[in-house]
């Protein structure tokens, strides 16, 4: 039974002991801590949370980078192909108008021909025109020059009148 | 990979540090029994009548160093056919008559049962007192052994806690723990998260520092008490007491209205059951400081009267034959090493269950109407 009588004096210097630590470590430590590991778990969920937003900013950045990049490689195939067929046209219309060009020098080659050729009939005419004239004007100063030439030629003039 | 051998290795020197705290616990006791033992030899000659006195009496060894005692008793010194030179620190006594006032004094003044300033200490089969020789009332609040080992595990405890408190403000918060730093946080984590803040809601900030300061109070008590030659200081029923009259007041301070209405007035209660449920009722709130008090004081006392018993039975086969005495060395020594281990998980599990069930009584005392069903469900059955 002398066990489970509580003595005073061990009693006494429990209590005060026990609310001196109690006290001192509620102010001085188990605050203290209890801040700092409320703090720390503040600190590594909003790290963890910061982590999670950079991750996914990345791989918003990565798919858009994707994106823009798919965009750009269909952009180089679309300029790609505008600028074939921007040459082809091109080309085709260089063609076309060569064609129509040479056409046009080769209708206007041959009108010059012909007027070339026109004048040059003319004044082959015009030259063998001339020559039969003073061929003529030869045959006739010969003839005229006899006195009855001049006859013959009066005569046939007056010939030529009476007919008339 | 380093890590944990450090870890091993820090196993094994407490492992050793074990067997030899046990070896020089036992190397002690031996001494004291060794003394016995002869004196039973020599007592066995001259007198049959002798026998009887010189003994070997287990129990007033065992309640001997489970008791609380006025002087720190280390061990003795057996001399052949001689008194024992008993190796004892003595202890301040301090003593306050309401008649004669305050007297402060050397426990060797009355250690060996003479009187000093008119009081002189009685050596009861359990327990010591000191005691006016005029029969007057007197208050002893002597620094006991007892005391003097609460006073060290206090300034351990200070200085554990205040250290590592101060190196947040060192370190900064976001670098890991080091050393003790450890212990202390991965203990208040789990306090907090699975006693204080299941039990005792959002307001767990206000009684947080007391459930900690109680386990902690608990824990480094029970483990110093489990050093060879430490005093049994949670195993008193005075200390165990005192905590639980503490928590008591908590409780009751905590107390709301519902809780009252609930103890006094049961709803939903047949009018005749009510007479029988509310004394019970009644009652009940005064049994939960007392099992908190007779649980902690039984639990460490019947840890620390297991592991003397186990030891003492080196010496009761020794007187038998001591050669017997000597083969039960090993045995007694692995039976005191399991009770030893045993125990360390005791004093952490008391510590927390101490601090779990306060929890849990302040819960129910200041428990909402409208959580009322929570808490029945939360009561504890430890």
């Amino acid at each position: 039974m002398d066990l489970l009588t509580p003595d005073f004096g061990l009693f006494f210097w429990t209590l005060l002991a026990f609310l001196t630590v109690f006290f001192i470590l509620r102010k001085f430590a188990w605050k203290p801590i209890v801040d700092s590991l409320g703090e720390r778990e503040k600190g590594i969920s909003d790290s963890i949370a910061t982590a999670e937003r950079v991750k996914s900013e990345m791989s918003q950045l990565k798919a858009d980078n994707e994106k823009l990049l798919a965009q750009a490689r269909e952009e180089r195939t679309a300029m790609l192909r505008e600028a074939k067929e921007t040459r082809d046209k091109i080309v085709g219309e260089a063609k076309e108008q060569a064609k129509t060009e040479a056409n046009k020098i080769i209708i206007d080659a041959q009108h010059q021909i012909q007027q070339q050729k026109m004048a040059a009939i003319t004044e082959v005419k015009n030259q063998i025109g001339s020559l039969a004239i003073s061929v003529a004007e030869q045959i006739l100063r010969k003839q005229l020059n006899a006195a009855d030439g001049q006859e013959a030629y009066m005569q046939m003039l007056s010939n030529d009148i009476k007919l008339n | 990979m380093h890590k944990i051998s450090k870890q091993v290795m820090g196993i094994k020197r407490l492992f050793s540090l074990l067997v030899l705290a046990f070896t020089v616990f036992g190397v002690s006791y031996s001494a004291t029994a060794q003394t016995e033992g002869n004196k039973t030899e020599a007592a066995n000659l001259p007198a049959e009548g002798k026998k009887e006195e010189n003994k070997l009496d287990v129990a007033k060894v065992i309640f001997g160093h489970i008791a609380d005692c006025h002087e720190w008793h280390l061990f003795s010194i057996a001399h052949q056919g001689g008194e024992p030179t008993e190796i004892a620190f003595p202890l301040p006594c301090i003593v306050y008559s309401p008649s004669r006032g305050l007297f402060c004094f050397m426990s060797s003044k009355i250690m060996e049962g003479e009187g000093y300033e008119g009081f002189h200490l009685e050596k009861g089969a359990m327990k010591e007192r000191i005691l006016s020789f005029d029969g007057s009332p007197l208050y002893d609040l002597s620094i006991t052994k007892n005391v003097l080992s609460m006073f060290i595990s206090v300034f351990l405890l200070l200085w554990l806690a205040l250290s590592s408190a101060k190196m947040y403000k060192k370190n900064g918060i976001m670098t890991a723990p080091k050393g003790f730093q450890n212990v202390l946080e991965i203990i208040i984590i789990f306090i907090r998260d699975e006693v204080a803040k299941p039990y005792l809601g959002n307001k767990y900030q206000k009684y947080f520092p007391l459930l900690i300061s109680v386990f902690f109070f608990i824990w480094i008590n029970n483990l110093l008490g489990l050093l060879p030659g430490g005093a049994n200081f949670t195993g008193n029923i005075a200390v165990t007491a005192c905590l639980a009259l503490l928590s008591f007041i908590v409780i009751l301070a905590s107390s709301k209205k519902h809780f009252w209405m609930h103890l006094i007035n049961p709803p939903g209660v047949p009018l005749g059951i009510k007479f029988l449920l509310v004394p019970i009722e009644i009652l009940s709130l005064f049994i939960r400081p007392m099992a908190l008090c007779i649980r902690l004081f039984a639990n460490i006392i019947a840890g620390h009267i297991m592991i003397l018993a186990v030891i003492s039975m080196i010496f009761i086969f020794a007187v038998l034959n001591r050669y017997v005495g000597v083969v039960f060395v090993p045995v007694s020594l692995a039976f005191s090493i399991f009770m030893f281990l045993l125990e360390l998980l005791v004093g952490a599990l008391q510590a927390f269950i101490f601090a779990n069930l306060t929890a849990v009584f302040i819960g129910q005392s200041m428990e909402d109407p409208h959580e009322a069903e929570h808490g029945h469900v939360a009561e504890g059955h430890h």
